[in-house]
């Protein structure tokens, strides 16, 4: 009960990444800009580290690559939203 | 002197060497008193940084388009990240230290975190975090950032250059790029490339190179500096001819493949793996007449999965966007072997057991390769190619085995297109029968060299045979015309995929004959081009 309420909570969005070249500079800076428009808290997180994915040198600083996993994490206002953006983003763009 | 490298484009520059010196920002640490007033003056620097960023947006937008101009947003975009800034202000607040410093600190920092990373990519990145920083401090200076300023054009040498130094540089004054240090995915490769000139990295000049004169030799990886009389001769008919090529590529792109009486031929090209899609773009050539899908199989220690065979398949097409490519199936087996076929030692392997004759012995692995062409025949057009083919049960047998793989895409739901079939002709006993194969197929493809072997009972491996070996022999030609007739009455249309199709003296001949199709390799396109365009058919 106490683990599905969290989940109710924070809206959150397991991606692997195809890009061969990983998250490179024109999709952070891409990315970066669209998780920038929306109020709530966003996350991006590799190996148990997360980042404010609305900064673009930590979202860099991830160094994620080709065939790895993430994790979006978004909560406060607007969540739902951000992570359908965001999760579209990251299906066309990597 | 000679100096080895790494290429990163190819290409050969001759000129005077100028070695780019960076505007080195000496940064002092000072105590301040006003921390609000020095973040002020901070915030103000890195307000017209920005504003420099974007007017060298908009100059790279237009030199290099948006993929090369995008760099200078992410640059605007770090100096905006609340990491960098945060971690500038709190150093002025709670050291009490000047900007400058806290700029060239914190530069450092983030610098240093790109330079640890494992990927060779991201530790390029350093670069960009350090030039940013740069900027902001010649700003806090009152300084400009330096440029090129010879007259002349020159073959630049530098340890390296940021994005911001080479689009300030006037590029119609550079021959060449040699730097010290980067990488092939640094700034300075993907401009030369962009911009069609050799470049090397990893080159240790001397620094007091400066204003010798030098030659760029960017097939072989070579800075030659002061060369003497007959390597400067040398090098300077290699660059007439190269210019050659390159007036011969401006004149004939774009243009028709058509004779001056006006009949048109397609002009496609033979390729042998994916990274020839880009010669077969820049070479303007129709399409991909002989995609030869061996170098999968070649390349690899075991069988190739689907997935694989699939995503080459996937690229090349849609590299190609919507122009015709002819995968060939497999052709192994006699000169090409792979070791995890584990085929037995043949007395005779030219006319053993290779190309289809495995493919329909082995249909589990024809099976593979006919779902994965399948598969990528949904993103663009495919026509498919088999090899070696000598009766007409053959080809029944490949259609029975494609019928069985589109029904199974169908009922996994997989999409596909309808491919145009075609058959390589390349015995005399396809040759013989080609009105028999023609009702069978879509399309055919002579392979000359196998042909002409197989006709004249000659190994073309055998070099005692030189003398006698002759691709222009009448039998041969008079094959080519039976196929042609043939093909035409049974509604194929007919092309040329052997290294014969590229052979000039012939291709007036050939139009005669009334071949539709010569594929040749991507190097050859323009100038068979030009062979179609001064021929006459009437």
């Amino acid at each position: 009960m106490e683990a599905a309420e969290r989940e109710e909570k924070m809206k959150e969005f397991k991606y692997v990444v195809k890009d061969a070249q990983g998250i490179h500079a024109r999709p952070a800076g891409m990315f970066v800009k669209e998780a920038a428009a929306f109020p709530c808290s966003i996350t991006i997180e590799k190996d148990n580290k997360a980042v404010d994915a609305k900064r673009i040198l930590g979202v860099m600083g991830l160094g994620v690559k080709c065939g790895q996993e993430i994790v979006l994490r978004a909560d406060g206002e607007k969540e739902e939203e951000a992570i359908a953006k965001l999760s579209a983003f990251l299906e066309e763009n990597l | 002197m000679l100096l080895e490298g790494k290429s990163v484009f190819g290409g050969i520059a001759i000129g005077r060497l100028s070695v780019y010196h960076k505007k080195e920002n000496q940064v002092k640490r000072s105590k301040i008193s006003d921390p609000a007033a020095e973040t002020a003056r901070f915030t103000e620097a890195k307000e017209k940084a920005k504003e420099q960023l974007s007017a060298l947006y908009e100059k790279a937008l237009k030199e290099v388009g948006e993929t090369g101009a995008m760099i200078f947003e992410v640059h605007q975009m770090m100096l905006d990240d609340l990491d960098y800034i945060e971690s500038i202000t709190n150093m002025i607040e709670t050291q009490q230290v000047n900007a400058e410093f806290a700029v060239a600190a914190t530069g450092d920092n983030f610098s240093a975190m790109f330079a640890a990373m494992e990927d060779d990519y991201m530790r390029e990145r350093a670069a960009d975090v350090k030039d940013i920083s740069n900027r902001v401090i010649s700003i806090l200076h009152g300084e400009e950032q330096g440029g090129l300023s010879n007259g002349e054009p020159v073959i630049l040498l530098a340890e390296d250059l940021a994005p911001s130094e080479t689009v300030l540089l006037d590029k119609s004054k550079v021959l060449s790029f040699v730097t010290r240090f980067g990488s092939t995915n640094s700034h300075t490769a993907i401009l030369a490339r962009t911009m069609n000139i050799p470049a090397l990295i990893g080159v240790d000049f001397p620094n007091d190179a400066d204003m010798a004169f030098g030659i760029v030799d960017g097939y072989a990886g070579k800075l030659i500096i002061n060369p003497d009389e007959t390597v400067l001769a040398e090098y300077r008919v290699r660059q007439e001819e190269e210019e050659n090529k390159k007036r011969l590529l401006q004149e004939l792109k774009g243009k028709e493949n058509i004779t001056l009486d006006g009949k048109k031929i397609n002009l496609y090209a033979n390729i042998g793996g994916v990274a020839d899609v880009a010669n077969v773009l820049a070479n303007d050539a129709g399409g991909i007449g002989l995609f030869r899908s061996e170098f999968l199989y070649l390349e690899s220690e075991d069988y190739p999965t689907e997935e694989a065979q699939f995503t080459a398949y996937k690229t090349v097409v849609e590299n190609m966007a919507g122009k015709k490519v002819i995968i060939r199936t497999l052709d192994i087996g006699a000169d090409k072997q792979v070791s995890y076929f584990n085929m037995e030692k043949e007395e005779n392997p030219a006319m053993g057991y290779r190309a289809i004759r495995i493919c329909l012995d082995r249909t589990d692995i024809f099976k593979t390769q006919l779902r994965a062409i399948y598969r990528a025949s949904y993103y663009g057009t495919i026509s498919i190619m088999f090899p070696m083919i000598i009766s007409t049960s053959e080809v029944k047998k490949i259609k029975e085995l494609i019928a069985e793989v589109k029904a199974e895409l169908d009922s996994e739901g997989i999409p596909y297109k309808n491919c145009e079939i075609g058959i390589m002709i390349e015995t005399p006993a396809a040759v013989m029968i080609s009105d028999l194969l023609a009702e069978e197929v879509d399309f055919f493809s002579i392979g000359t060299n196998d042909l002409t072997q197989y006709t004249l009972a000659l190994d073309r491996q055998n070099p005692k045979l030189d003398g006698i070996y002759d691709a222009h022999h009448e039998a041969v030609l008079r094959m080519l015309q039976m196929v042609v007739d043939n093909g035409h009455k049974g509604g194929c249309w007919v092309g040329i995929c052997g290294e014969l199709g590229a052979d000039i003296s012939l291709t007036e001949t050939f139009l005669k004959m009334g071949f539709d199709e010569l594929s040749v390799s991507p190097s050859m396109i323009l100038k068979v081009r030009e062979a179609i365009r001064n021929s006459r058919v009437s």
